[in-house]
């Protein structure tokens, strides 16, 4: 496949994006500035990008718990997406929803979701949407190899075949359902398979090579907008950091993770291949890593100082009338 | 008028919102029937109950849509579905199979709007079907609109009639709040005046079937009709006794049952629902908290008991309120003084 630099390049912004947000949630965390959970998606950013490049703001996601790179892909700004983790007024949920709850309409983000499996039904209503109102647009769903057990998936890939929706499955295995290894978790052992039993094309990918991944999600968009049906993706691409931030991770061999960094980083594997293979400048994604932290460290600034939202904010929006 | 029942009731409303606004579907197990079978016939359900039967016929398969016994998928795509353009009406077979699909309401549509900050609306109903006297055992009979009007976000329904079934599924599907639609399956043969055109009866607000000054009784869809037929024989005794049918378990009006627990004193509350944590127990709650001062007597609750819905059609008429348990309720507040 041929891959536009300007494309090429976007995508590396997303990836850097992800990368310096979660490294900088983590050293938050760390810090105590950040109330709540936060679930990082470090080492898995070739996924989230990997899908996102080619969907638009009309095409929708449903997102998991550990949604923060989910929503970096799709275009949420980061700005928002920072007073809402701080839980302050401005969020993109106003400070009622925190990291676990992020979502955008307008970006076509339905939400980061805390309940494990309960984002592919909805996401799959969302593609009923899509073919309902006749529009190209698809839907897709972020799904943890945790969540590939819950039976919401498995009602999820059936109506999503059955009623031929334009609905892509992207399984994310990271390795992990919360501390339980996927080697004991996962019946059968591969999710793509399990996918591919419901009659739609279903592939295993290397989650760190977001070519790979790229290529599969083009292969599974291009499908659903021209009508044919629900695909589904497994992407391989384990997670550097806990179930959580904070996780102590007793259950995780601690050079599992040195091993990660050096040999299965997905911005280095990218930047290896742009540079070498697609003309892209080291310098440039130089000048681009400078951009962003310094977009970051402001954005961190502004949501520690925002306003807390009013005590009012407590009773409104419960309904839009009752 | 015409006359109509409380099922002709339901179908009519179904057919005049989808021909008003094309973002109308409906989804369901068997509301069509009949896809993937060798018969050929193209409508071999039209719902468990015939309630959506002949809609596919006008609106195509593309509205009106079988899906597979999934229940997470059915309301969880409604859900989806409403966040994203449409106004989805699900049907949800009987109210206990809300056990399958349950975080797909309660975790889920219940929280969207104020968890995404009020930047959506949820305009989802899922049409379910509530009640005992079939003899269809634990796990189809159940009465569960106290429970889920616990929970905030979410709206709950409860005609007790023909002509308010129509007024409030219309409200229902153009609400933007998702709204459980609780149809009795006991009422669907009951029939009263209907009118043929649109009209839209408004969420919160009771409907006093029965005036009278001596005692008040608060009732839920199917025990509305009791507690009438007791109103009824005793106001031929002189016993003037008032039936406020709340309409809607959430959003609830209060103002409506204090005002008239004020003017008697006196309070029997009728549910089918279980006697614990239920619309029973909060509008005895709501009497004792708002109205104490007004009460002569102890508020009655007429409910089943605590346990499953019998198959066995003896303990099941045992465990159903009866009139002669409203009744006796009735004449045990009028003797009783504070």
């Amino acid at each position: 496949m041929a891959y536009d630099p300007l494309v090429l390049l976007d995508a590396y912004r997303r990836m850097r994006a992800i990368r310096e947000f979660e490294e900088r949630m983590r050293r938050e965390v760390q810090a105590g500035t950040v109330p709540g959970f936060v679930h990082l998606y470090c080492g898995q950013e070739a996924v989230a990008v990997g899908m996102c490049m080619h969907l638009r703001d009309s095409d929708y996601i449903g997102s998991t718990h550990r949604g923060h790179g989910h929503c970096i892909a799709k275009g949420c700004d980061i700005g928002e997406m920072l007073l809402e983790i701080y839980c302050k007024q401005g969020g993109l949920c106003n400070g009622k929803g925190g990291s676990m709850h992020i979502a955008d309409l307008r970006k076509g983000m339905l939400g980061a979701n805390a309940i494990v499996g309960a984002s592919p039904p909805i996401a799959v209503g969302a593609a009923l949407s899509q073919k309902t109102l006749g529009t190209d647009g698809v839907a897709v769903s972020f799904i943890g190899d945790g969540a590939s057990n819950q039976g919401t998936v498995a009602e999820a890939l059936n109506m999503a075949a059955v009623l031929k929706l334009p609905m892509i499955f992207m399984y994310e295995n990271n390795g992990y359902a919360e501390f339980t290894g996927a080697g004991y978790h996962l019946g059968g052992g591969q999710i793509a398979k399990r996918a591919s039993g419901f009659g739609m094309p279903a592939e295993a990918v290397d989650g760190v090579d977001f070519f790979a991944v790229y290529d599969a999600c083009a292969r599974a968009v291009d499908r659903a907008r021209r009508g044919e049906g629900p695909s589904a993706i497994e992407a391989i691409a384990m997670r550097w950091y806990g179930h959580f931030e904070g996780d102590m991770q007793l259950y995780r061999d601690p050079k599992e993770v040195d091993r990660l960094r050096a040999n299965s980083d997905p911005l280095k594997k990218f930047e290896e291949r742009a540079t070498a293979e697609f003309g892209l400048q080291a310098d440039e994604l130089r000048e681009i890593d400078e951009e962003i932290t310094e977009l970051i460290d402001d954005k961190v600034a502004i949501a520690i100082a925002a306003p807390k939202p009013p005590r009012e904010a407590l009773y409104t929006d419960v309904y839009g009338s009752y | 008028m015409p006359v109509k029942s409380y099922r002709e009731a339901i179908t009519e409303t179904l057919r005049q919102e989808m021909r008003r606004d094309k973002r109308v579907i409906l989804m369901g197990e068997d509301i069509v029937g009949g896809m993937g079978g060798s018969s050929g016939v193209f409508e071999a359900a039209g719902g468990t109950f015939g309630v959506t039967a002949g809609l596919a016929a006008e609106f195509g398969r593309n509205r009106v849509i079988d899906t597979s016994i999934t229940e997470s998928a059915i309301v969880g795509a409604a859900g989806g579905a409403a966040l994203t353009g449409l106004r989805p009406v699900a049907e949800l077979m009987f109210i206990d199979f809300i056990g399958v699909c349950l975080d797909q309401i309660l975790n889920q549509q219940a929280k969207f709007r104020y968890m995404f900050g009020g930047r959506c609306t949820v305009p989802v109903t899922i049409r379910t079907l509530m009640g005992a006297g079939y003899g269809a055992g634990p796990q189809h009979s159940a009465s569960l609109h106290g429970m889920l009007a616990s929970i905030a976000g979410i709206k709950v329904v409860t005609p007790s009639n023909a002509y308010d079934a129509k007024g409030l599924l219309a409200t229902a599907i153009r609400d933007d709040d998702p709204v459980i639609f609780c149809e009795h399956k006991f009422l669907y043969g009951e029939s009263c005046e209907v009118p043929d055109g649109e009209y839209l009866i408004p969420f919160g607000e009771a409907n006093v079937t029965r005036e009278g000054n001596q005692v008040t009784i608060v009732a839920f869809s199917r025990m509305v009709l009791l507690a009438n037929k007791v109103a009824d024989k005793l106001a031929k005794e002189g016993i003037s006794v008032e039936v406020i049918d709340p309409r809607t378990a959430s959003p609830l009006d209060k103002d409506s049952i204090l005002e008239s627990v004020e003017k008697t004193g006196r309070l029997v509350v009728i549910d089918e629902g279980g006697p614990y944590c239920g619309m029973a127990s909060e509008i005895a709650s709501l009497a004792a908290c708002e109205a104490f001062e007004s009460l002569k007597a102890p508020v009655q609750k007429i409910t089943p008991p605590h346990t499953p819905v019998p198959a066995s059609a003896e303990l099941e008429q045992e465990w159903i309120p009866s009139l002669a348990k409203i009744e006796r309720a009735v004449r045990a507040t009028l003797s009783a003084n504070l």
